[in-house]
């Protein structure tokens, strides 16, 4: 009994990975939740006979799993961070695939009245840093927290004015930061299709978006096969060649959950 | 409240449709801890018998250790691995990582610990009433571990499932090492968290009650594989 359960086991953990070539990408938690990846994955299956493996983590992670050569390729969105990762030759070039746009969510009460009155985005971060309203960040080093950090910095508030009474870090992903904001009713920034795609709302919801600075550019990176001779540049190439397709392009763009568009191809 | 009612429903749907993604992970958690508890009990079993009959210098030091080292906190066993298995180091030429083999290996040195810990306690205490007749046979120190190996098997068992308990449940390090990769790395624990990141309680809770049925399982088949309380036997 025990042994043909076994048997069983190793048969279903061994059949998907040996049917075609596999490459593993980083993916960002932000790309993987807005549910993009399982109509791609497939379809990338289909065209290309290529089975990508995502890991999914924060920006931070990925693009250290990227130096260490533990995966072919990355798929993030933080631009200072990408290019410091090819002028350390980690990577070998950096092809822009589409982008997304980033929303400030908070309490539908919204103490700050940023979806009255807030004109940009770093006014919004203003006023809730002015009424002190709770506020959710993800602190782990991710695109998305790169961006938040990026716009506290504009809207000239620093990190000791940042209290921790109403200034939480949460220290996790897109997901589990939502869960936080959505249990202390904070506000909080998040990339549209995650907070589409979420499904314990709560009270929450979207109070601003729009502004240009919030857009959030997707970028596929090739790992170096210079610096680690293991990773699978070809198919690094083919999946790069599909994801500016025009087959990408229609599948990307029609992309919609609750009829709203999410992402917007822009590969040249 | 109402995503344990949700979940309940989720779980029972899930069991009762055999959702073809539900038997993959959950064979593949049923595989990864299997594997690992076969093989710590392997090296952890001898051990705890070696380290109960042994007279050795800082015995009760190496014992203090052992019994610390049941509490290694996975996370750190999951980055150690990761960074031993990691294309960057040592072990990285043999392209492990986020695969099946790394959980094992992660899991089978939290494992190793708690099931040698508990062996040697079980051990021990024979080993105190065998003390006598064991030395008076003029046996030597191989068949002594072996007779107290056999004699306290069902401490054993309970040790193994101990260990079983904890790896099936485990999620800090096989998230690390296996990266929660669908259709490759993905199991019972780290769909949960996904799920639960997604915000999707209700799927994540109806997860959390096929893993603890699945457990339960294992444990009932074990015992009644290696009967035990039936009758006069135990």
């Amino acid at each position: 009994m025990m042994r043909t359960l076994f048997a069983l086991a190793i048969a279903a953990c061994l059949a998907s990975p040996l049917a075609a070539e596999t490459l593993r990408m980083a993916v960002t938690t932000s790309f993987h939740n807005s549910g993009l990846s399982d109509v791609l994955l497939p379809e990338i299956a289909k065209d290309t006979g290529l089975d990508v493996q995502l890991v999914v983590v924060g920006t931070g992670q990925a693009i250290r799993l990227g130096e260490a050569g533990d995966v072919d390729a990355i798929l993030v969105h933080s631009r200072k961070a990408e290019e410091a990762f090819l002028a350390a030759g980690y990577g070998t070039h950096r092809r822009e695939i589409m982008y997304n746009d980033f929303a400030i969510i908070g309490p539908s009460s919204d103490p700050a009245t940023i979806a009255e009155d807030a004109e940009t985005a770093t006014d919004a971060l203003r006023r809730i840093a002015n009424v002190q309203a709770p506020f959710a960040s993800r602190g782990d080093d991710s695109g998305t927290h790169k961006k938040e950090l990026a716009l506290w910095a504009a809207a000239g508030i620093d990190a000791a004015q940042r209290t921790p009474d109403w200034y939480k870090e949460a220290g996790a992903g897109m997901g589990a930061t939502l869960n936080t904001a959505s249990g202390l009713n904070a506000y909080v920034l998040a990339d549209r299709a995650s907070w589409l795609n979420f499904a314990n709302k709560g009270e929450l919801a979207l109070l601003f978006a729009g502004d240009p600075v919030l857009f959030n550019q997707y970028a596929f990176l090739p790992v170096n096969p210079a610096k680690h001779a293991h990773v699978k540049a070809e198919a690094a190439a083919m999946l790069e060649g599909w994801l500016t397709s025009p087959r990408a392009a229609q599948l990307i763009n029609g992309y919609t959950i609750n009829g709203e568009t999410l992402f917007a191809f822009n590969a040249e | 409240m109402l995503e344990i009612w949700l979940g309940i429903k989720a779980a029972f749907w899930l069991v009762v449709t055999l959702d073809a993604d539900l038997i993959e992970i959950a064979a593949r958690s049923l595989l990864v801890t299997l594997s690992a508890v076969a093989i710590a009990a392997a090296i952890a079993l001898p051990l705890g018998a070696w380290l109960a009959v042994g007279r050795y210098r800082f015995r009760r030091l190496v014992i203090a250790v052992l019994n610390a080292l049941m509490g290694l906190p996975p996370v750190v066993v999951g980055l150690v691995v990761y960074l031993m298995l990691s294309r960057s180091g040592p072990f990285g030429v043999m392209g492990l990582l986020f695969t099946p083999w790394a959980m094992i290996i992660a899991q089978v040195i939290i494992l190793t610990p708690l099931i040698a810990s508990i062996a040697h306690q079980s051990i021990r205490d024979l080993w105190a009433e065998y003390h006598d007749l064991l030395i008076s046979l003029n046996t030597s120190r191989g068949q002594r571990i072996k007779t107290l190996l056999w004699d306290s098997r069902r401490a054993l068992l309970t040790a193994a499932l101990a260990g079983f308990g904890r790896g099936i449940g485990e999620v800090g390090a096989i998230m690390i090492v296996g990266g929660n990769i669908d259709h490759a790395t993905r199991v019972m624990t780290t769909a949960i968290a996904l799920e639960t990141s997604k915000g999707d309680f209700a799927l994540a809770i109806g997860l959390g009650f096929v893993l603890v049925g699945l457990a339960l399982t294992v444990s009932i088949l074990i015992h009644m594989l290696s009967g035990t309380e039936v009758r006069d036997r135990w």
